[in-house]
Order: structure tokens, then C-alpha cells, then sequence
């Protein structure tokens, strides 16, 4: 008898994806759909969505959500949160959003140890409005408003934000994964996982970084994409756990 | 069984939005309205709510967005420089139309201005303040007792259309101490089953969204906008008269202005003078209809205002520049008195050839 080995979560709706060929949003949405769903939390699950290419993502999770200003992601999920703390609150932020304009509000919320879970997909630009430098921006990288590359003379480095966040007592959890082949993508699924009971638990803060792919605005194809990610993004953003609070590496 | 409590205006605030079921406080500290943001610290853990000191005002106000979102009825509070910072969340709270309660206790400006009272925050309340088409609705208590009113009926109001409310008050009434009675203040619960709760039974998700990428859909959640506020003009206007039916003169002041404009009028009226008082309670919506009426038989309107002149151009709108509409202000934090404004009658009656 024949069984059914894959499908698609629950969690998301069944409708056409507006993201660009070999963006990796698709991939992590789903991710957290799955997480979602196994961990059985489908109908009690909040999600707060960015500004940047993900705007859209409560289009795509079958769940209750709110929008938030650019960077204001952490604040709206705090306000949900203390108002329905059985609930579980998420944010899914790019990197503008929360390593830029909304720096204060993840920072603040990490130390408050507020009990929300942050999806944070970090691709070194900005997607949305078209490939602009981002603070996650490698050096000598070339974008739209780095058109000689990221100087480090006046565009500082990249910010590492697990690394930053992980000082914070109120983070319990904080890792960086990557969707770049099945093996990390395993790892990445198992790292929200982790960061989703850390919430459920009553523990605190709760970030995964994911280093993703812009093939649009890197100006690369998919696959020369992925090879750029794995030779330049994760030398500079390290994948592994940053901050667990059983202090397991 | 009625008594009364002397408290600060910026307490009465606090303790009528724990009434009106105000569970959740979200702010960040700023003189002169700070009484309020310490009575919700010391308050609301009292009654098993939220209090939380944000990092920002703008983390503040996001904060209510996502409370209210989530049906809950929340509050934040500031000063002027305070709620500037205030008015991206603002704008994006009325885009999806969520209720919440927000506090103005003015001070002096532009900029960091000064800590005295102001009321120069008149045309940033209520023309928008931030971005887009919209409205707060903006009350302007007057006393330490309608404070506790008018924060009692935001809450509300802003429940039953979906909308902010502002309390727009100044320094001198944030900080004056008055007997307030906080007995039989009407609360009236309203269902959210919009709210974002999680789905629980629902079959659909509750989503509160306010990009609209689509132009045809952005222009018709815009004249939905408009509809219900064009419902609050006709509905929910307040306004205060006195003396108004026999005036020659008509004073037109809000909040604090308006007890200074009301000893003034006393003082002229001893003099013989016939001048009246209007006073708008709701700021927007403006009440137009109600002033154009009150003003019918006077033959000039003076506007007090603590600014250079802001309400005096909706008073001017709202007659259709049917008479002479004059203004009197001081700015900077300086109260005028009532001496001050009984002077400005006298010339005014002086001008058009005796009282």
C-alpha cells in the first residue's frame, strides 16, 4: 500500500512562492513549518513578520501573524507575548531589519530574555530594495550602495549578531546554521527546533541565524550562489551554537 | 457611594485606565508625564498586568501594536519630543486599525524644547503625525477629573472603532493636583474576534497586515479609512459652552488654556463685557458644527493656545472666516494669565468701537 513519505506541512498554505529562483526563504519557511507542526503547536503559534523580502511570509504560514514596522519585529512579538504567554510568539527577520534599524529592539528583547523565538535569514544584502549594502555586508563585497565594495574604512565590518547576542544573559539560545546543502540543512531544522522549545520551556530569548543565499542580487546564479556562500559568507559568519543555556556546544 | 481622591493628573490617567481595563503599560520615561509611567510600574503588578520599561519610545509603541493586536487594551504614555518618536508606530496602529490609548502630556518645543507645559503638539496629534492618511482621535481633558473620564471613555471608544486614541493633555494638567472621583465610570468590554490570539478552533487565520502592495486594494482599505471617520465626525464630537447665547465675543481654548480663557471670561463678564467660551473637547474630530453654532451671533472669536497658533485654523475652517477670528498665545513654557487675556478682550472690543 502505497504511503505517503512527504508532503507539505500544515503549517503552510498552499499557494506560489513570490521569492526568487534559488532564494533560500522557501527552504527555511519550510523549516519552520515543519517545526511547527511536529512540535504539534500549529493553533497557538503567533508570528511576526519584517519588512524586507519577507514581508509576505504570513501569506505563506497558515497561522495568526502581524506585520511590523522595518526592525520592529522583537517589540510587536513582546507586546504579543506578554499578552498571551502560553501562546508561542516568532519573529522572522532578514538582516537590515535586525542588524540595522532594528538592532535596539533584538538587542533589548535578548536581555529582557523575552520568551519569543527569532528566525533571523542573513544573505550580506538587502533583498528587497534591491541589493543595497547590509551590516551583515562582507568587505570589499559590491552592492548597490557599495558599488567600490564594503569599505572598511568607512563602512566598518560586517556585524556578527549571534556572536553580539550571545553575550546577553537573557539569550538561552542562540546558533548559526545554514540551508546550503541537506546535511546543514538538518542541522538548521533541528537548531529551530531547539530554539522553538527553548520558548515552550519558559526559558528566555531564542535566535537561529540562518546564512542564505540572494542569487538575484549577489548577481549569481543559484548555484554559483551556494559556492559563494560556503568560500565568503561562512568564514566571516561561522555556523555552530553560540549560546545554550546547558552550555553544550 | 461617592469619594474623592486629590491626586495628580498624571496619576488619574493611570488609575482610570487600570478601571477601564487596562492591563498592559508600555513607555519610557520623560518629564512632564514620568507620575504616569511610575503610578503603571507601581499599579499594574497590583492587578496581575503588564508593565514593562521599554528601550525607546519606538520599541514602546510597537510594543502596544503587537498588545493590541494580540485584544488586549494598552497603553502607552510620553511627551512631546516622545511622541514624535511615537508616530511611525502610530500610523502603522491606525493602518490596522488597532485600538489602543495614547497619552501626550505636552511640553514646550520644537526639539527638545523645555519641561513647562505647551500645547504645540495641537497640529501633530490631530493632522496625522505620521505618515498617511489617517486620524487619532484626540481628546483634550481640561481637568485632573476629566482626566479619569476621558481616559475611561478612550479606552472605550478606541475598542468600538478600532482606532488610537489620544489623550492629549499639557504639563500644568499632568502635574496639578485635584479631588477626582473615580466612581461610575462606565467600561464597556467590546469582543476582538480579530485579535491575533492563535488559531485555536478558528479555521482561518487572524492576520494584521498593512502592506498593501496592490494599489487598488491600498485605495479601498483607504476609503474604508475615511468611512469611519467620517462616522466620528458625525458621532463622537464633545465640546463645552458657556455664556455662548449672548456673547459679542466668543474665547475658543482646549485643556488648560481653556481655564484660564474661563477666569478671563469671568472677569470680563463683572466688566460687563458679554464674551463666552467655547471649549472643543475632542480635537479631531473638530467640532465644526457646534462652534459655527455658537459663534452664530458674536461679532469676533479670540483663540488662546499655549503655541504661536495651531487650533486657531480649524477655528478659522470651522466659521468659514464668517468674522474675525483673533489669536493669543505665549509659547516656551510660559502660562498666560488671565489678566493677560482679559487685556486681549478689552482690545478687541476697543477695536470695533466699545463693548
Amino acid at each position: 500500500m502505497a504511503e505517503k513519505l512527504f508532503a507539505r506541512p500544515q503549517s503552510l498554505v498552499d499557494v506560489s512562492s513570490h521569492y526568487c529562483p534559488g532564494c533560500q526563504h522557501g527552504i527555511i519557511h519550510r523549516l519552520v513549518a515543519e517545526v511547527i507542526d511536529e512540535l504539534g503547536i500549529q493553533k497557538k503559534t503567533i508570528g511576526v513578520v519584517p519588512v524586507g523580502c519577507s514581508v509576505l511570509a504570513d501569506q505563506y504560514f497558515n497561522i495568526d501573524s502581524q506585520q511590523a514596522a522595518h526592525g520592529r519585529a522583537p517589540a510587536v512579538a513582546t507586546g504579543i507575548k506578554r499578552v498571551h504567554p502560553e501562546n508561542v510568539v516568532f519573529t522572522y527577520q532578514g538582516d537590515g531589519d535586525i542588524a540595522a534599524i532594528g538592532m535596539a529592539e533584538v538587542v533589548h528583547a535578548a536581555a529582557r530574555g523575552e520568551k519569543i523565538t527569532t528566525i533571523f535569514v542573513n544573505n550580506a544584502i538587502y533583498g528587497m530594495t534591491g541589493g543595497q549594502m547590509a551590516p551583515t555586508t562582507l568587505v570589499n563585497q559590491v552592492t548597490a550602495t557599495s558599488p567600490y565594495g564594503r569599505q572598511l574604512s568607512s563602512a566598518g565590518s560586517p556585524i556578527r549578531l549571534s556572536e553580539l547576542l550571545a553575550t546577553l544573559d537573557g539569550a538561552k539560545y542562540i546558533a548559526r546554521v545554514s540551508v546550503n546543502d541537506p546535511a546543514n540543512m538538518t542541522k538548521a531544522k533541528k537548531a529551530i527546533k531547539t530554539a522553538f522549545e527553548v520558548q515552550i520551556r519558559g526559558e528566555g530569548f531564542a535566535l537561529v541565524e540562518v546564512v542564505a543565499t540572494c542569487p538575484t542580487n549577489w548577481g549569481k546564479s543559484p548555484v554559483e550562489a551556494k559556492k559563494w556562500l560556503k568560500e565568503n559568507m561562512l568564514p566571516q559568519f561561522p555556523l555552530g551554537v553560540y549560546k545554550n543555556i546547558e552550555g553544550v556546544q | 457611594m461617592s469619594e474623592k481622591v486629590l491626586m495628580k493628573g498624571n496619576e488619574a490617567i493611570g488609575e482610570a485606565a487600570v478601571i477601564a481595563g487596562c492591563r498592559y503599560y508600555f513607555g519610557y520615561p520623560i518629564t512632564p508625564q514620568s507620575e504616569l509611567i511610575e503610578y503603571m510600574a507601581k499599579r499594574l503588578p497590583q492587578v496581575q498586568g503588564v508593565f514593562l520599561q521599554a528601550e525607546s519610545e519606538i520599541a514602546a509603541i510597537n510594543m502596544v501594536y503587537g498588545a493590541a493586536g494580540a485584544g488586549a487594551r494598552v497603553m502607552t504614555s510620553s511627551s512631546s519630543p516622545g511622541v514624535s518618536l511615537k508616530q511611525e508606530g502610530i500610523s502603522y496602529i491606525a493602518a490596522g486599525e488597532l485600538p489602543c490609548v495614547i497619552v501626550n502630556i505636552m511640553r514646550g518645543g520644537p526639539g527638545l524644547g523645555g519641561i513647562q507645559p505647551g500645547q504645540g503638539d495641537y497640529f501633530q496629534a490631530t493632522k496625522g503625525g505620521g505618515h498617511g492618511d489617517y486620524h487619532c482621535i484626540v481628546v483634550a481633558p481640561n481637568s485632573v477629573q476629566e482626566m479619569a473620564e476621558l481616559t475611561v471613555h478612550a479606552f472605550n471608544i478606541a475598542d468600538q472603532y478600532r482606532n488610537p486614541v489620544m489623550i492629549l493633555g499639557d504639563g500644568a494638567l499632568g502635574q496639578m493636583m485635584e479631588p477626582v472621583d473615580f466612581h461610575d465610570l462606565p467600561v464597556i468590554p467590546v469582543e476582538k474576534p480579530w485579535a491575533t490570539t492563535g488559531m485555536g478552533e478558528r479555521e482561518q487565520p487572524n492576520q494584521i497586515d498593512t502592506l498593501r502592495l496592490n494599489p487598488e486594494k491600498l485605495e479601498e482599505v483607504n476609503n474604508t479609512l475615511q468611512k469611519k471617520y467620517a462616522l466620528l465626525q458625525e458621532r463622537e464630537v464633545r465640546w463645552e459652552e458657556t455664556f455662548t447665547a449672548d456673547a459679542e465675543l466668543v474665547l475658543v481654548a482646549y485643556g488648560i488654556s481653556s481655564r484660564i480663557a474661563y477666569s478671563a471670561m469671568e472677569l470680563a463678564r463683572e466688566k460687563g463685557y458679554k464674551v463666552g467660551l467655547f471649549r472643543p473637547i475632542t480635537l479631531w474630530p473638530f467640532p465644526k458644527a457646534a462652534l459655527e453654532k455658537a459663534v452664530d451671533k458674536a461679532a469676533a472669536v479670540l483663540t488662546l493656545e499655549l503655541s504661536a497658533g495651531q487650533m486657531v485654523e480649524d477655528v478659522n475652517l470651522a466659521i468659514r472666516c464668517s468674522k474675525p477670528v483673533h489669536f493669543y498665545g505665549r509659547t516656551g513654557g510660559m502660562m498666560m494669565s488671565p489678566q493677560d487675556v482679559f487685556d486681549q478682550i478689552v482690545k478687541i472690543f476697543a477695536t470695533k468701537g466699545g463693548k
